[in-house]
């Protein structure tokens, strides 16, 4: 009789294992990771029908659809990886329509060669991110490239979600007078990741910032409906966004830098590397623009909420055919916030 | 952040600017020149032109190493890293200035070329010591501030036997940037250019020493006044000047006595004298050739000088035609004097070098300035 016992198979090595070609080839190694992998890691009943597309009830409501791919270096930084940053990414484009994500998707580029082991890390801390947020991943896709064709992982997400009743979210939203609000200390996420990058380890305490905001954001609008723009700074920083908004709604802004909340390590640490904490890449924190009546009722419901008990009212829309972003400085002159051009690139001297 | 923002307070910022315009006699105008590029930066970044009077003018001068590089060089390290396939590790500034062809390092890069940004001169060697099988150039440039860091690594090379390893040197003078704009036709006899002193140089200053400006306070009889990086520095090495001027004076004061002394750090000087010499001439953006204006290694560090290891000829190449950099540079023109300022030129497409890097004066002024400029589109709210 023969040892061999019937449909065995040799489970994955999850600890000295590598990804190989095959399991992106559709065959039996990359259900196999799919099984002991994704699917232990995410699992939840759509999921489980194992179909290549999710078939999911939807509430009544507007659909909101994002979709965000991350390529983030290093893949573990202080705070968080790219697991869980691919998570908070998408849900938080989500709730930046003034919506409540309801499903993720995942697909996977990895690179051939890469440890079973830190794939699992990323899968874990993925499947608690989603976890945490409510927000289960309902499908999705894994594709291998070969070793020098990729840099480890690669993740895409898509999230969808309804809007709350009632609002009405838009980044061409925003009217002269209304108040400038952020959830928190700006540039947190990108110093993190800075602290690790190669020529640059400095040793830090600070941690990136990378949070699910879905809930600060539906806390703000149940206290003010009315929000009138909401957006993640995330690349670029709170500059390129208002920039953004800026020029989406037609308007100017007057930011007030002394009441812009940043960390005393992150200015440090953008001294020293010649940054602007303004352009410097958040992944917990939003800007809400709300008309000035509504800015103290704003101001509460952010700071009532974990995620946003540093908020600040940090400007004012102001009308300006130029679309211009200017800011008083603590100095007590006044100068342009312009748009990031190319990289932020350190000054040499 | 401490021993920084005290620095940059605006309460005292508003009483030196309540002197200076009590000060500043409202009968005449006061140029006055910042030479570095980090003080442009200050002046544009804090607003400190909010806090002057209508009277006393700055005027930006060539301090900004990247701004101050030729099409040329630039040139000659791009072909470095494409034809002679060498590792060129770079600071980053120095990335995006235009080159011949409409080339740029960036653009070598995504070419092919292995070009890597550094954040110190010791990267570039840690570079070389990890790729034995290539060639690593380092793309040097700065003022005095960067030179003795060059220096030492090239000691540091020879000391440990790293072969492939060499300096692509581009270090400029600052006392021969002042003297050559002081010299001028424009400053000298057209008048053109009006300087009534100077703002000295803060990093420059802490490794070359207060004593080299004596020349200029005494041959040209113009204030000189050193000054560090932060914006209260700045304003108030302003209120000195206005007062040397107020008082017809014309010496070398020193605002910046917690880092410079007179003679500077007399081990970085030693340090960069065992390893550079004086260039006869060497070519400056907007100045042209300036005699004895830069440094290049010595002969017996030789083996370290790339372009002497890959036998590099020198290029020439002219500015764009419409680029008002060389005049901007010298301070003869203003940023909006220049057609393509804003319009063809900006820091994503920089046709010249003043617009790349963020000490460069049209950068400057487009990045923090340029509502200045705007028509007054729409009331504001």
């Amino acid at each position: 009789m023969s040892g061999v016992r019937k449909g065995y198979v040799r489970p994955l090595d999850l600890k000295r294992g590598v990804v190989d070609m095959s399991h992106g080839s559709g065959g039996r190694a990359m259900a196999q990771l799919v099984d002991e992998l994704f699917l232990a890691a995410f699992d939840n009943a759509w999921l489980r029908e194992m179909n290549d597309q999710a078939r999911v009830p939807m509430p009544a409501g507007r659909l909101v659809i994002a979709t965000d791919s991350h390529v983030v270096s290093p893949l573990f930084f202080p705070g968080g990886d790219i697991g869980c940053l691919s998570v908070h990414g998408t849900v938080n484009d989500v709730a930046m329509a003034g919506a409540k994500p309801l499903y993720l998707t995942a697909g996977f580029i990895l690179e051939e060669g890469y440890p079973l082991a830190d794939l699992k890390r990323i899968v874990d801390s993925m499947a608690a991110a989603a976890r945490d947020a409510g927000v289960p991943i309902v499908t999705g896709d894994t594709k291998v490239v070969e070793q020098g064709k990729g840099d480890g992982v690669f993740i895409n997400t898509t999230g969808v979600g309804v809007v709350f009743e009632g609002v009405d979210v838009s980044g061409a939203n925003a009217r002269p007078g209304d108040a400038i609000l952020v959830s928190g200390p700006m540039g947190d996420h990108g110093v993190a990741i800075m602290s690790l990058r190669e020529n640059l380890t400095f040793e830090t305490t600070i941690a990136s910032d990378t949070a699910a905001l879905h809930g600060l954001v539906e806390a703000l609008v149940t206290a003010v409906p009315g929000v009138r723009t909401l957006r993640d700074p995330t690349r670029g920083g709170l500059a390129t966004t208002l920039n953004e908004i800026a020029r989406q709604s037609g308007v100017g802004m007057t930011l007030r830098e002394s009441a812009i909340p940043v960390r005393p390590e992150v200015a440090a640490a953008c001294e020293f590397l010649g940054l602007d904490p303004l352009y410097v890449a958040n992944e917990g924190k939003l800007v809400a623009i709300v008309a000035s009546g509504d800015a103290p009722a704003a101001l509460a419901a952010l700071r009532g909420h974990p995620l946003g008990r540093e908020a600040a009212i940090v400007g004012e829309v102001v009308a300006d055919a130029n679309h211009f972003v200017q800011m008083e400085t603590g100095f007590g002159g006044r100068r342009m916030v312009d748009w990031l051009a190319g990289e932020q690139l350190p000054r040499i001297c | 952040m401490k021993y920084v923002d005290e620095f940059r307070d605006g309460e005292l910022a508003r009483g030196i600017a309540a002197r200076i315009a009590a000060e500043a006699d409202p009968a005449r105008t006061y140029h006055f020149m910042e030479f570095c590029g980090g003080h442009t930066h200050a002046i544009s970044r804090y607003g400190v032109k909010d806090l002057l009077p209508a009277n006393v003018v700055m005027v930006h001068g060539p301090g900004c190493p990247v701004c101050v590089l030729p099409v040329g060089r630039i040139d000659m390290a791009i072909e470095l890293a494409l034809k002679e396939k060498a590792i060129l590790a770079t600071y980053a500034d120095t990335m995006r200035v235009p080159a011949s062809g409409g080339l740029s390092l960036m653009k070598a890069k995504a070419k092919g070329a292995d070009i890597r940004m550094v954040y110190s001169a010791s990267d570039a060697l840690r570079l070389a010591r990890e790729n034995p099988g290539r060639e690593v150039v380092f793309l040097a440039i700065g003022f005095e501030t960067t030179t003795p860091p060059t220096a030492l690594v090239v000691r540091e090379a020879a000391a440990t036997g790293v072969g492939n390893f060499s300096v692509f040197a581009n270090h400029v003078l600052t006392p021969s940037a002042i003297a050559h704009i002081l010299e001028s036709p424009e400053v000298r006899d057209l008048g053109t250019v009006v300087i009534d002193g100077f703002v000295g140089p803060a990093h420059v200053s802490t490794v070359i020493g207060s004593q080299p400006y004596d020349y200029f306070a005494e041959e040209y009889r113009k204030p000189v006044v050193i000054a560090g990086f932060e914006p209260l520095d700045v304003m108030q090495a302003i209120l000195m000047l206005v007062r040397q001027v107020n008082e017809g004076r014309y010496e070398v004061e020193n605002e910046f006595t917690r880092a410079v002394t007179p003679a500077g750090n007399e081990k970085a000087k030693a340090l960069v004298a065992s390893v550079f010499e004086l260039r006869r001439a060497f070519e400056w953006r907007g100045l042209g050739a300036v005699p004895y204006s830069a440094l290049r290694l010595k002969e017996e560090w030789a083996a370290f000088d790339a372009e002497r290891r890959f036998d590099m000829p020198e290029r020439r190449v002219p500015d764009p035609k419409a680029c008002e950099c060389g005049a901007i540079l010298r301070g003869v023109k203003k940023p909006t004097d220049c057609k393509v300022f804003g319009t063809v030129c900006t820091p994503e497409t920089p046709i010249g070098s003043c617009m790349v890097s963020s000490e460069g004066a049209c950068a400057a002024h487009y990045t923090y300035g340029r509502y200045r400029d705007a028509a007054p589109a729409g009331a504001t709210a």
